[in-house]
């Protein structure tokens, strides 16, 4: 009975145009905004911020970067953990060279270098398409990790390629407890997810949709192919890159090359698929879905085995997550290929008419 | 001289591996246009299979009659329970459903037979062939020859399966036109399960022979994936693409890593050829034997 | 109707021959365009009316000819190309982008005319919003004129034909286009809607004075609607003039309208 939108008349082309134009969503978002910054960091614990919070955040940023460029733009791409690992070294690498430069800084100049690889390796899309796509940027996710081990100078010749992220602080802010990571994770995130879903839903947003929707008609009608598809490439390398330096910052504090697996690029991908193709919100269910699948695995599992009087290992354990992923994407995309967010918008829907069935 | 031919030779007789996985995708994509990513969880799946079945102290030859039951069960399945529901849905999506189905195929494998790696003995010789040995000096593995061998039958029983069979003639015309096969009254159904079955087939001679060479384990997966770069090579619907595509990939990727690799310190095969089918790409996207595409408007 | 005034010629086709490989799709096919009229191609199945509209505005790029537009000379046009110098066009099967609203759609039309780049977009701020709110402003002028308001967020993939056709021409007149290329407007239309369709495209010829290329096969309504009309037949020109003198073309009859007159 809450949720109407009965008396909220648009007076202004301006105002149709909001993000939320509905009232009610948008003091729903101005609260979830309050909670996540001021509610949480006071009750939530070590654990929380560690092992749910900040990576959910960071691979929702993730996830945002490859839904513009497969969602938005149309272009598959099974190379994202690649271009984290570039943003993640390139972020190390400019707080160790360049004196004094702000952390905020060399995380954006990670995630630059992501773009400048992301169009290069984007560049095989203005002749191909599809999953023969897909292989141009498996290139990108083996030559990239590959680079990055062989060559010791990006790792500061440390062994076998692993960085340490060095202390840093923002505004004078010593980023050194697991709250003020999340909340410099949370402002990032934030900010960077307002400033896709202005992409989205400008001239932009609507260029990569035409191209992925077809793109011989986009180029009738003016759109420069290959200008659009290498700025999807940019965008979402960069998205990616600021996600691998936080990776590196604010989540693991060591990495090495190897942990920027195809296996994770994956992970992105089912999290862009589970969430919502071509959805902003989407980005951020799929992660929260992906990061607390295994956990929820983990709790239920063992007991539920446990009454059957099985013991099972945590192999086992990893195994069925494995299965249950590769399940779901297949359920989805046969079921619902738009995805969680779709379901929420038709929960939405279901809410504005309720009780009334129709 | 004679290293680099017998870089060449040993590459050559990798190749022959790829090209038997890259057939089980043209096998597939030529039948139902899914690009089934897959098909190296197939092989692994397939690997572990026969591996476990030869543990638990079954003769080989029944082994293998075991494990390709299990492969035409897991091929049956996967069209009745993946592929059926997303009939005339975008080949993008198909092949984001087959990502699924590897994570699936992956998990069940270890699941069923552990993730640790079991060894293959076909009883096959693995030493140096004398007489080559001995006249060019050039050491060409009894194995890697035997394997080729094996491969090559396999293509050719393939071959002649859909040139002179009825099933094959049905098979050809599901790959040419989808609707104009089932108004013909070809069951396209039972051919996809029948194609799948197929597909499992020839994973299972390759995960025997790799898993033969290098023992049954997860490695297995990213070897398979070097299929990508050789269909791109000979192009997705030819299966004679497959096996020059399989041959080049094999070969370049050995005699890079040997002549180029010490150069940037080593380790290069494991993108090379990705990176060769990338420039490939941009020359002639449709492949060495693909069949161009025109657009229309 | 009367009042329009019909300008010079603004585009020449002159000698343009098409292949794909070993067909030929268009062979030496000469015609012009003047300004503010309405062209008819017409032509049986497969005559290379599509493959001509394909050329004039660059998907398609013949091996032969030349083409003038606005007095420059080139030997083919390009697709982005032809979008800036003011072509627009809609396709014989619906080229609309599924994904997007009917809203969204149009806006892509005006995609041309908007100035900011990505990161002022990003931002929404100042001249981006300024802008987007201008676009919007002139893309409402164009569902009014077409009649979809009630449309206008709907997903065009969720619309009936009738309805799509539409919106790609709403997509085509967003842009503003000097020249407006139209393959096969009414196909598979009930003929209430090919009447509105009609009203439709003559309303823009008038009103905004915008010169019309279209492929049409109902005879009746090219008759109706065009000043001048080209035959083609098998790739080859075989008519050319006012619907009048088409109508009593022999070769013209025996091609194609032959039984039906």
């Amino acid at each position: 009975m809450f949720y109407r939108e009965t008396g909220q008349f648009k007076t202004s082309y301006g105002a149709d145009q909001q993000i939320f134009p509905i009232r009610q969503d948008r003091i729903a978002i101005g609260l979830l905004l309050v909670f996540a910054f001021f509610v949480v960091p006071a009750v939530a614990t070590q654990y929380w911020f560690s092992a749910i919070l900040i990576p959910f955040l960071i691979f929702s940023l993730a996830a945002l970067g490859l839904n513009i460029l497969t969602g938005y733009a149309g272009q598959l791409s099974l190379g994202s953990a690649a271009f984290m690992a570039v943003g993640a070294f390139g972020a190390y690498n400019f707080i160790l060279r360049v004196p004094e430069i702000p952390a905020i800084l060399a995380f954006l100049m990670g995630g630059v270098c992501a773009a400048g690889v992301g169009i290069l390796f984007g560049l095989p899309s203005l002749r191909i398409k599809g999953f023969y796509l897909a292989v141009a940027t498996l290139a990108a996710q083996f030559f990239v990790v590959w680079a990055l081990t062989k060559f010791g100078w990006f790792s500061n010749y440390s062994s076998s390629g692993v960085i340490s992220s060095q202390d840093f602080s923002v505004f004078g802010f010593a980023i050194d407890s697991p709250v003020r990571k999340y909340l410099l994770t949370l402002s990032i995130v934030a900010i960077m997810g307002l400033l896709a879903k202005n992409m989205a839903r400008s001239n932009t947003g609507r260029s990569w949709m035409a191209v992925r929707d077809m793109d011989v008609a986009a180029e009738v009608i003016g759109i420069p192919l290959m200008k659009t598809k290498l700025l999807a490439f940019a965008v979402s390398s960069f998205y990616c890159g600021v996600a691998g330096a936080l990776v590196a910052y604010c989540y693991l504090g060591t990495v090495e090359p190897d942990y920027f697996t195809l296996d994770l690029s994956f992970r992105i991908l089912f999290m862009v698929i589970i969430g919502g193709v071509g959805t902003i919100l989407g980005s951020f269910f799929g992660a929260a879905f992906i990061v607390l699948l295994p956990i929820f695995l983990n709790i239920v599992l063992h007991p539920l085995f446990a009454i059957l009087g099985i013991e099972i290992s945590s192999a086992v354990v990893s195994n069925m997550e494995l299965m249950v992923f590769g399940g779901l994407i297949i359920f989805f995309l046969a079921v619902e290929p738009h995805g969680l967010a779709r379901l929420w918008q038709i929960g939405k829907e279901k809410l504005r008419i309720w009780p009334f069935p129709h | 001289m004679a290293f680099f031919f017998e870089v060449l030779i040993g590459g050559l007789l990798s190749g022959v591996m790829y090209s038997l996985v890259a057939l089980g995708f043209v096998l597939i994509y030529k039948a139902s246009g899914v690009f089934n990513f897959a098909q190296g969880a197939m092989v692994y799946f397939a690997a572990l299979t026969f591996a476990g079945i030869i543990d638990m102290g079954v003769p080989i030859p029944l082994a293998f009659l075991g494990a390709f039951v299990v492969m035409i069960a897991l091929g049956v399945a996967t069209e009745r329970i993946v592929l059926r529901p997303l009939v005339n849905q975008p080949q993008i999506t198909l092949f984001m459903a087959t990502i699924g189905l590897t994570f699936f195929v992956e998990g069940l494998a270890q699941i069923a037979w552990g993730a640790s790696t079991r060894r293959i003995d076909l009883g096959i010789q693995d030493e140096p062939i004398p007489w080559i040995l001995d006249n060019m000096n050039m050491v060409v593995s009894s194995f890697d020859l035997t394997a080729a061998a094996i491969a090559g039958v396999l293509v050719a029983v393939l071959a002649a399966f859909f040139q002179y069979t009825k099933i094959g003639r049905a098979l050809r015309a599901v790959a040419d036109d989808h609707q104009a096969a089932l108004s013909i009254g070809i069951p396209l159904q039972h051919i996809w399960g029948i194609i799948w079955s197929v597909a499992g087939f020839v994973a299972l001679v390759a995960g025997m022979l790799w898993g033969a060479r290098n023992g049954a384990q997860f490695a297995l997966t990213f070897v398979a994936l070097k299929a990508l770069p050789v269909l791109i090579l000979g192009g997705f619907t030819s299966v004679l693409g497959a096996i020059v595509g399989g041959l080049i990939i094999g070969s370049t990727e050995k005699l890079a890593e040997v002549f180029i690799g010490p150069m940037v310190g080593g380790g290069i095969e494991n993108w090379f050829p990705y990176v060769l089918a990338l420039f490939f790409l941009l020359v002639r996207p449709e492949g060495l034997f693909g069949e161009k595409h025109i657009d229309r408007v | 109707m009367s009042e329009r005034k019909i300008g010079e010629v603004i585009l020449d086709l002159q000698n343009i021959s098409l292949r794909f490989g070993g067909v030929k799709a268009l062979t030496d096919i000469s015609f012009d365009v003047r300004e503010h009229e309405v062209r008819a191609i017409i032509g049986p199945n497969g005559a290379g009316k599509s493959s001509m509209l394909n050329v004039i505005n660059g998907v398609y790029h013949p091996q032969e000819g030349t083409i003038i537009f606005r007095g420059e000379k080139r030997h083919e046009m390009e697709a982005n190309a032809a979008a800036k110098a003011g072509f627009a066009r809609t396709f014989q099967n619906i080229a609309l982008f599924k994904g997007m609203s009917v809203l969204d759609n149009l806006m892509t039309g005006r995609n041309l005319k908007i100035k900011t780049n990505f990161i002022q977009q990003a931002l929404w701020w100042g001249p981006a919003r300024k802008e987007e709110l201008e676009q919007r402003r002139k893309v409402e002028e164009v569902i009014d004129f077409l009649e979809i308001e009630h449309i206008r967020k709907t997903p065009v993939g969720r619309l009936p034909y009738g309805l799509q056709k539409r919106v790609e021409l709403g997509r085509a007149l967003a842009a503003e286009p000097q020249i407006l290329l139209l393959d096969e407007p009414m196909a598979g239309m009930n003929v209430e809607e090919k009447q509105d369709m009609c009203r439709f495209i003559l309303d823009v010829n008038d009103q905004f004075g915008t010169t019309i290329v279209l492929i049409e096969h109902d005879m009746g309504v090219v008759m109706d609607i065009s000043d001048r009309v080209v035959v083609l037949d098998y790739g080859k020109k075989i008519g050319d003039g006012t619907p009048d003198e088409v109508r009593n073309n022999e070769e013209v009859i025996k091609a194609y309208l032959g039984t039906q007159h």
